[in-house]
């Protein structure tokens, strides 16, 4: 028998680890402001926007940024785009995915710290819960305690407000998606559909869930982004860094006052451990750059609260680089890169992106031509010998009002060209009227003798045009002998 | 096999089943409780599935459940719907005149809509899903009709057939010349280079024109007419087109002269209903032949 390996040598540890509570304290400051600030404007727009009218013209939706899944329509102020044109939401998927790339490389994780919906709704679901069962120290005490009548009052109070703030947020999801005073008034007089309101509830179980309960587990766990970001970094973007340069040895305020006195050197932290106290994730920037720090400077706040106490400079814990700590520590000048071959690539990519997006916006045609032509029986002989193709032809009119184009063709000589069921015609062409904002189909026939078209296959272009708004379209297909 | 001694395993702190195969020894992990719990809670639910819907076979039916459920009525349910939601739709378009549906682009598209899925159900066996035909079943298609081609001979093709046996159905029949003694072989050879001379095909060598016209002028022209331009009226052909329902050589000319063709489509009338005839007309009058 083998010697057994000894269990010591192995890590017995169990792969999951429980989430540790974070009871963030209350902090002020510059970067707590510009916080509330984006806080403001970002929930600001999520539930206000659905309400902003735009007025496109009688029969249109007046609602500026509008999702109208029946009708296969989106709406975005002056932009309404059709099913086929999702691609310029890839160019915005795409632009949004550079623009993080770029944010990362300037200021490190900028989107995680102040933009992220999930870091804006639990920021205000902090708020409500400080606001409700008092700072750092009374949560953790009451905790403590156990269940008491007023704590019980309080945590009810808590969830409702939370469940409140998650149901607004469901509530203003399913806005978008449909005429939002009129939805409002059918949620209120329980007329609207039962899909919105599965889908406020499934929102307002992900918001109350992900806000209220996982909060920076999300961060840790769930989203992929701290793993991209880390291999996206590089040693110039700047991040939030604890400028161990300056705060070590750290030592008592006492202790460094005295070390000071006789002329020695001592390190500014005196570890009061406020930056560990107000961070939402729970860790110690002084550990430096981590995976877990979502990097929102609120420690940056509390680290200058104090130090201004203790007559120190500001900014111990600031954004910052490891290049500058060594320089620092080597006794050179400070440098910033921010222009750098990184930053102007991305810079560069989201303008060539953004202007084509532009120009395919700008350009896109109002007036649209798809054939199909008929597969069974691809061509018929007529009793003249003549030999007739059948087409689906779809016009697509964006315009925001209705217009009367013409369709011709050409490719087989002497060809001629048929609407069925209509017999309208100008110049020899069939003249069709297209409703405002939608697609019409038509079945069109296109004899030609087979005299005159001795291949088996001729390409074949049909053509659709508006005279008085000089949109012409095309689009290209066979005329087939039998 | 097992020594049955229960001893706690040091690096995990659990203790062991007590099983122990050559030296292997397994840990005691239950189940989680909340586990145990649902799989307790999916049987419990099972009980009371045994209840509600129908479940279990029987030798001569199965368990019905108190819900009263059953698939086949879901069908039926869905059906009926299907039904009340077209009916306005389909009731507008019963009412319309066969003349004014073509013009109105709603009417034609829900015609078109409804007529290729009926002719995919009931015409689509003979006359191709794409109603291209076949040898002896029209091309509908193109532009020659055996029993004419306006909305309302199209209309009155579908609801009576052509020999169908109705009271009211295409009547008329190609008699078979040879088989029945009417016409000798060489004279049928002879009449049958003169119908393929009629659209222009060439004639075989060392044939009577003369002899044909006379031929056919005395046996073919009552139906076919003097030029031979056919009549709708009795289904004749127009043998003067390049159309051939059945083929135009002069093998298949001469079987045909010889054993008659007389091909039969039903009668849908009673099988469909009007407003559906209708839509089926429409849809075969659109593609492209219709006159």
């Amino acid at each position: 028998m083998n010697k057994p390996v000894a269990p010591e040598e192995f890590d017995y540890g169990p792969l999951y680890a429980a989430q540790k509570k974070v009871y963030p304290q209350k902090v002020s400051g510059t970067f707590r402001r510009i916080k509330w600030g984006l806080m403001a404007v970002c929930l600001g727009i999520y539930y206000l926007l659905p309400f902003v009218r735009w007025n496109r013209g009688l029969g249109a939706p007046d609602q500026a940024v509008l999702v109208d899944l029946p009708n296969s329509r989106f709406y975005f102020f002056i932009i309404e785009l059709w099913p086929q044109e999702v691609y310029f939401f890839t160019g915005l998927l795409i632009l949004a995915a550079l623009t993080l790339f770029l944010m990362n490389a300037v200021g490190g994780r900028v989107w995680c710290g102040y933009l992220c919906p999930q870091t804006v709704w639990t920021d205000l679901f902090f708020a409500v819960e400080r606001l409700i069962e008092g700072d750092r120290r009374e949560r953790m005490k009451k905790e403590a305690e156990g269940l008491t009548l007023q704590r019980i009052v309080e945590l009810t109070m808590k969830h409702s407000i939370w469940l409140l703030i998650a149901w607004w947020t469901g509530g203003a999801w399913v806005l978008y998606f449909n005429d939002a005073p009129t939805l409002v008034t059918q949620l209120v007089t329980f007329q609207a559909p039962a899909l919105a309101y599965i889908w406020i509830a499934i929102l307002t179980a992900t918001t109350y869930t992900l806000a209220g309960w996982m909060r920076e587990q999300v961060c840790l766990y769930m989203c992929p982004w701290p793993r991209i970001q880390a291999a996206l970094t590089d040693e110039w973007a700047l991040n939030v860094t604890y400028r161990a340069d300056r705060g070590e040895q750290r030592t008592s305020l006492k202790k460094a006052n005295e070390l000071r006195a006789l002329g020695q050197p001592a390190g500014d932290c005196i570890d009061c451990f406020q930056c560990v106290a107000v961070c939402p994730t729970g860790i110690d920037i002084r550990n430096g750059p981590q995976l877990d720090c979502i990097q929102c400077g609120l420690c940056i706040d509390a680290c200058d609260t104090v130090m201004s106490k203790i007559d120190r400079p500001t900014r111990l814990i600031g954004y910052d680089t490891d290049i500058n700590i060594a320089r620092r520590k080597a006794g050179k000048a400070e440098i910033t890169r921010i222009i750098r071959p990184r930053t102007i690539v991305y810079a560069g990519l989201i303008a060539v992106v953004g202007l084509v997006m532009l120009y395919a916006l700008l350009t896109r045609s109002l007036l649209d031509i798809n054939v199909l032509h008929d597969r069974n029986p691809v061509a018929v002989r007529l009793s003249d010998g003549s030999i007739r193709n059948a087409y689906t032809v779809r016009l697509l009119n964006k315009r925001g009002t209705g217009r009367v184009v013409m369709l011709d063709v050409s490719g087989p000589v002497n060809a001629t060209i048929h609407v069925v069921g209509n017999d309208a015609v100008s110049t020899d062409r069939p003249e069709i009227v297209l409703g405002r904002d939608q697609t019409t189909e038509l079945r069109v026939l296109v004899t030609a003798p087979a005299a005159s078209n001795p291949d088996r296959s001729i390409p074949l272009v049909m053509r659709v045009s508006d005279a008085a708004h000089g949109d012409v379209a095309s689009a290209t297909d066979h005329f087939v002998a039998p | 096999m097992s020594d049955h001694q229960v001893e706690v395993d040091k690096p995990t702190g659990k203790t062991t089943t007590g099983h122990s195969w050559d030296g292997i020894k397994e840990l005691n992990t239950p189940l989680p409780r909340w586990w145990v719990m649902t799989f307790y809670l999916t049987i419990i639910w099972a009980i009371g599935y045994w209840v509600v819907y129908p479940t279990w076979p029987m030798i001569w039916g199965y368990s019905k459940g108190i819900a009263g459920y059953s698939s086949r009525a879901d069908v039926a349910v869905g059906l009926a719907n299907l039904e009340k939601i077209r009916g306005g739709k389909m009731a507008a378009l019963g009412a319309a005149p066969l003349a004014d549906i073509e013009k109105d682009p709603a009417l034609l598209a829900l015609a078109r809509a409804r007529g290729r899925v009926v002719f995919g159900d009931n015409c689509a066996p003979c006359h191709g899903t794409g109603a291209a035909g076949a040898k002896g079943f029209p091309n509908l298609n193109d532009d020659d009709w055996l029993w004419g081609g306006t909305l309302e001979q199209i209309e009155k093709t579908i609801q009576f057939g052509a020999r169908s046996g109705h009271a009211e159905t295409h009547e008329g029949a190609m008699l078979a010349f040879g088989r029945d003694g009417m016409l000798k072989k060489p004279e049928i050879e002879t009449v049958a280079n003169y119908v393929r001379s009629l659209s222009g095909l060439p004639a075989a060598k060392g044939y009577d024109a003369n002899a044909g016209h006379k031929l056919f002028a005395d046996n073919c022209a009552s139906c076919h007419g003097d030029a031979g331009k056919g009549n709708p009226e009795m289904g004749a052909p127009n043998l003067t087109d390049n159309i051939w329902l059945y083929g135009s050589d002069e093998a298949t000319i001469v079987e045909t002269i010889s054993n008659g063709r007389n091909g039969v489509m039903p009668a849908w009338i009673g099988r469909l209903d009007p407003a559906t005839i209708k839509a089926l007309t429409v849809y075969v009058h659109s593609l492209g032949g219709g006159q």
